[in-house]
């Protein structure tokens, strides 16, 4: 089995009570939870388009600026990819809620919002980025399906990667099936070559799922496991600490085991 | 940088759409000129607009044990999967190299939503989705490739790709990087999209759905045509199957400019055409067919065929087919690298149909009549919203010269 080596330059996460890096790292220390807070700053938008955005694309932006602000990269660069297992979940509610009631009045700026790539778009837009952009779902095993892709990405352009895994709360009939009842986002900057902003190796490999599951982390994020994205956050702890091994579900029957080393 | 890639071989492949079902459903309409567009007889409340419908898909049934996954668009993929001998290839792959050394990777841009909307339409007296609908299985846009995992036992990594219009053509690119890495040996690529209220009254908020049937590149279009398709296709290693034909190029890029027009000059659409000739390792003139993405809204044909006649000589040819499927949306990718790898098969440049009065931006490359002629390679363009943009290049196989 093929093993794939990136070097993690950059994290950002974002949750209610999270509004990054620093605040998970004081989380870890033992500090106690934030208030929670509404919306994502998402600065890199311009103020029009924050107005417009939709709770997905902020959530998306945010995470991603705040990963590639810590790469020192420049974001016009970075192909990316936007993991996401429901996409705006909100916007589906109003787009099959409107189409029972009165599909005429539907919003056509809400139907375009709708997409998977809208964060994918509304970023490359923001940041005027040409590289390729992708958005992408694998039901639970979505981060694990995302992280393995980015780092294809990487290995096979020889480029660095942003990497954005982001999920927010459902609502209406649809909220009730899926059951995602917190924002979570984390993201990523990958490089296939170590360089000075390397902050941790990952060696991935993909195994057969093992009979026992591993151990959860630390939570810091109030228990919003219910978010497939949150699969993100072991990932992000032991990236903080330069060690770990780290199991996502990527396939049915599928892991990606993720290694995690310092980088020099 | 881009440096050439060794092609890949499309061992298999296959498509449904309102044309019929397969690859000969699809060769004899395009020889016949005969579109499958039809008036709106799908959504629940009129709109009066033309739609590319498959016959016959509220008749499928799933097996019993992958009835969970029921809804229209799985339906269509496993109408669409049972057609050219499709799931008996992947079993001979399955045998060759083991069911976790074959990926899936599938395209779609609304997956099931469609039994989403059905739910909301029959809320139960507490306001949730009906008994018969309260699977989760479906209200996922992982539905699709979820169940075509299980429906062909696949283990290998599997992902949903969804970037609205070039969904399915993406999968391609995501594939022959996982093969070139040597993740997996082969791929299942795809994309299935079906019509549902989200599209026909979304699109048409936008005012992109054309009244009467739609006309790409033609001087009076009025907008699109929504249509259903399923496609699938099986990529291996080119002396898996020298004879097959190639995957020789891919290219992707990002519009940055707006979510839903393309950039005006095709700055995106023109960066991943040159990545594919570059990944291909061919220069413009070596294109014979193009299949464009040529909607016929307004802007996508103006940028395009602008594009095409500034990038590509005469000699290279030019024709949309959504005048016969529709614009089958996240399938559109792979429905039009199929119609792509038959131009190249049959030797047939099919017209692009609708057309009274070509509008004025399109040069000499494009073909309004069918064009018998040799086809060694064939491009495929497919753009998004979001400024999504892939472009596929295709050649033939050994001994097909």
């Amino acid at each position: 089995m093929s093993v794939l080596t990136v070097h993690v330059e950059g994290l950002g996460v974002w949750s209610p009570t999270l509004a990054g890096v620093d605040a998970l790292r004081a989380c870890r220390a033992g500090a106690p939870p934030a208030a929670p807070v509404d919306r994502p700053p998402a600065l890199r938008l311009s103020a029009g388009e924050r107005r417009r955005a939709p709770a997905s694309v902020l959530l998306a932006v945010e995470v991603a600026e705040q990963a590639v602000a810590m790469s020192g990269r420049a974001a016009d660069t970075l192909a990316c990819v936007f993991a996401s297992a429901y996409g705006d979940l909100a916007i589906t509610d109003y787009l099959c809620a409107t189409l029972a009631r009165a599909p005429g009045e539907l919003s056509p700026t809400r139907f375009h919002h709708s997409v998977h790539n809208a964060p994918a778009g509304y970023w490359t837009i923001a940041t005027g980025c040409h590289a390729p952009s992708s958005a992408i779902c694998a039901g639970p095993a979505t981060v694990g399906a995302g992280l393995l892709e980015a780092a294809i990405l990487a290995c096979a352009g020889q480029q660095p990667v942003l990497l954005v895994c982001s999920d927010i709360a459902g609502c209406g009939p649809l909220g009730d099936i899926v059951a995602c009842r917190h924002d979570f986002g984390g993201a990523l900057v990958l490089s296939p070559v170590p360089g000075p902003g390397s902050r941790a190796r990952l060696t991935l490999a993909l195994a057969d799922t093992p009979s026992t599951p591993p151990s959860p982390p630390i939570d810091c994020t109030g228990g919003m496991f219910d978010n497939p994205s949150a699969a993100l956050h072991p990932l992000l702890e032991s990236v903080l600490d330069s060690t770990g091994d780290v199991v996502l579900a990527a396939a049915r029957g599928r892991v990606l085991h993720a290694r995690v080393e310092p980088s020099a | 940088m881009v440096l050439p890639m060794s092609p890949l071989a499309v061992s298999a492949s296959t498509a449904t759409s309102a044309l019929g079902r397969g690859l000969d459903a699809h060769r004899l309409a395009l020889e016949q000129g005969r579109s499958g567009l039809r008036p709106n007889d799908v959504s629940r409340t009129a709109l009066p607009c033309w739609i590319g419908r498959v016959n016959g898909v509220e008749d499928e049934t799933l097996p019993a044990p992958l009835a969970d996954w029921d809804c229209r668009n799985n339906r269509l993929a496993w109408l669409g999967l049972r057609q050219d001998d499709f799931i008996e290839r992947v079993r001979g792959a399955r045998r060759r190299y083991g069911a976790d050394r074959i990926a899936l990777l599938l395209g779609t841009s609304t997956a099931s939503i469609g039994a989403t909307e059905e739910g909301y339409r029959r809320l139960d007296p507490a306001g949730r989705l009906p008994g018969d609908l309260r699977r989760r299985a479906i209200h996922s846009p992982h539905s699709l490739a979820d169940f075509v995992a299980t429906a062909l036992a696949l283990e290998g990594p599997c992902l949903t790709l969804s970037t609205a219009c070039s969904s399915s053509a993406k999968v391609f690119a995501s594939a022959e990087r996982m093969i070139r890495l040597g993740l997996v040996d082969a791929a299942v690529i795809g994309g299935v999209d079906t019509l549902c209220d989200s599209v026909l009254f979304g699109f048409n908020a936008l005012e992109l759905v054309s009244p009467e049937p739609c006309r790409p590149f033609d001087d009076a279009r009025h907008g699109i045509s929504i249509g259903e398709a399923a496609g699938f296709a099986l990529l291996e290693r080119a002396d898996a199957a020298p004879r097959a034909p190639r995957l020789l190029g891919w290219g992707e890029s990002s519009d940055a400019h707006h979510m839903s027009t393309p950039h005006p000059d095709g700055l995106g659409a023109e960066l991943a055409i040159r990545e594919a000739l570059a990944r291909a390792g061919i220069e413009p003139a070596q294109v014979d067919y193009i299949n464009p993405h040529g909607t016929a809204s307004r802007k996508n044909d103006t940028m395009e065929a602008a594009l095409v006649t500034r990038l590509f000589p005469s000699t290279t040819r030019a024709s949309s087919t959504k005048g016969f499927t529709g614009h089958t949306l996240g399938a559109a990718g792979i429905v039009e690298a199929v119609i792509a790898l038959l131009a190249i098969d049959d030797g047939l440049v099919p017209g692009n149909l609708g057309v009274r009065t070509p509008a004025p931006a399109c040069g000499a490359s494009f073909a309004w009549r069918n064009e018998h002629r040799r086809v060694a390679v064939a491009m495929s363009n497919s753009f998004g919203f979001g400024g999504n943009n892939a472009c596929l290049v295709f050649g033939q196989g050994q001994g097909c010269a």
